[in-house]
């Protein structure tokens, strides 16, 4: 992009100032592909990742793909910054890095928060949680760098 | 199956034909159309097309993040039971990226990933995407697999 000017930035700010949190997910179409949902609640953001047979990495146990889970997290972790932070841009990841704690099960949908470690001028830290039926006994975790700011 | 296979007998492994055969069925795999484009003993390469329903940003037509961990989850995966003996399964334990450079809208992705150290618990991975040559990625991974314990098995 030679500047920041950006349908899709302004698309995601209008919906964020009518408190339309649902509809920012909707401009983006890999997250209708695999499912991913976002629901505002009373403590912050949750992402949502639909139970779909399509999501499948391991039919053995059912487990949905590890990399699909890795999208979660990192769905989780830039739709909370767009919509818990004050932002000029949409950020862009630097890096990622995913533990795997539990199996992730296809046949229920998983859950997964945001939770900002550190925001500085250039670079947000966040680390983000996903689980199935119960938030203490997370399926996954993840911290993530993004940048904020315009590069030069 | 023994728990010490030395690295370099891959007699009891699982073949690779049937190996990339079952992967490649895998809905998650089938459903982004992910090819494995090459597998050998520790090493694999797979490649996935774009397509619009993998954008992440509709202003530039960018795939998604996920795209990419996907593939380079899968094709570490592969490298993994490329060492592993036939029966024994697999688990991600943790994977790491960093981007290093935007992908190109319109291009296939190909990852490549290589194993390069088994112990008896867990295989270390490491690797990248790239469009055309791995010198010029547009991410790095490096992954470990937890081996024989609840994952994946492909019955070859």
């Amino acid at each position: 992009m030679p500047d920041n000017t950006s349908d899709l930035f302004e698309k995601m700010m209008a919906f964020k100032q009518a408190g339309e949190f649902e509809l920012i997910g909707t401009l983006i179409p890999y997250a209708g592909l695999v499912g991913l949902e976002l629901v505002k609640e009373n403590a912050g953001l949750i992402t949502v990742l639909r139970s779909k047979p399509g999501n499948i990495g391991n039919t053995m146990i059912s487990a949905v793909h590890g990399g699909v889970v890795g999208a979660l997290l990192e769905h989780a972790g830039i739709m909370h910054i767009i919509c818990e932070c004050d932002i000029t841009r949409l950020p862009k990841m630097i890096n990622l890095s995913i533990d795997y704690l539990r199996p992730c099960l296809g046949t229920s949908d998983t859950y997964a928060r945001g939770h900002i470690i550190k925001q500085g001028k250039r670079v947000t830290n966040i680390r983000i949680e996903a689980w199935q039926s119960d938030p203490s006994r997370p399926v996954a975790a993840a911290h993530a760098h993004f940048l904020m700011a315009q590069e030069k | 199956m023994s728990m010490h296979q030395t690295v370099m007998n891959f007699n009891n492994c699982y073949s690779l034909n049937s190996l990339k055969e079952v992967l490649e069925q895998l809905p998650h795999i089938q459903m982004l159309g992910i090819k494995i484009v090459k597998l050998e003993r520790k090493s694999s390469l797979f490649k996935v097309d774009y397509a619009p329903e993998f954008i992440g940003n509709s202003d530039t037509g960018l795939i998604h993040g996920g795209i990419i961990t996907t593939l380079l989850d899968s094709v570490g995966g592969a490298a993994v039971y490329s060492v592993l003996s036939e029966g024994v399964s697999l688990a991600t334990l943790d994977l790491r990226l960093d981007y290093l450079r935007q992908a190109t809208p319109g291009l296939a992705v190909m990852a490549s990933a290589e194993a390069y150290h088994q112990t008896r618990n867990v295989v270390f991975v490491r690797g990248s995407a790239y469009h055309h040559q791995p010198d010029e990625p547009i991410a790095n991974f490096v992954a470990s697999y937890m081996v024989g314990s609840v994952g994946f098995s492909p019955n070859a």
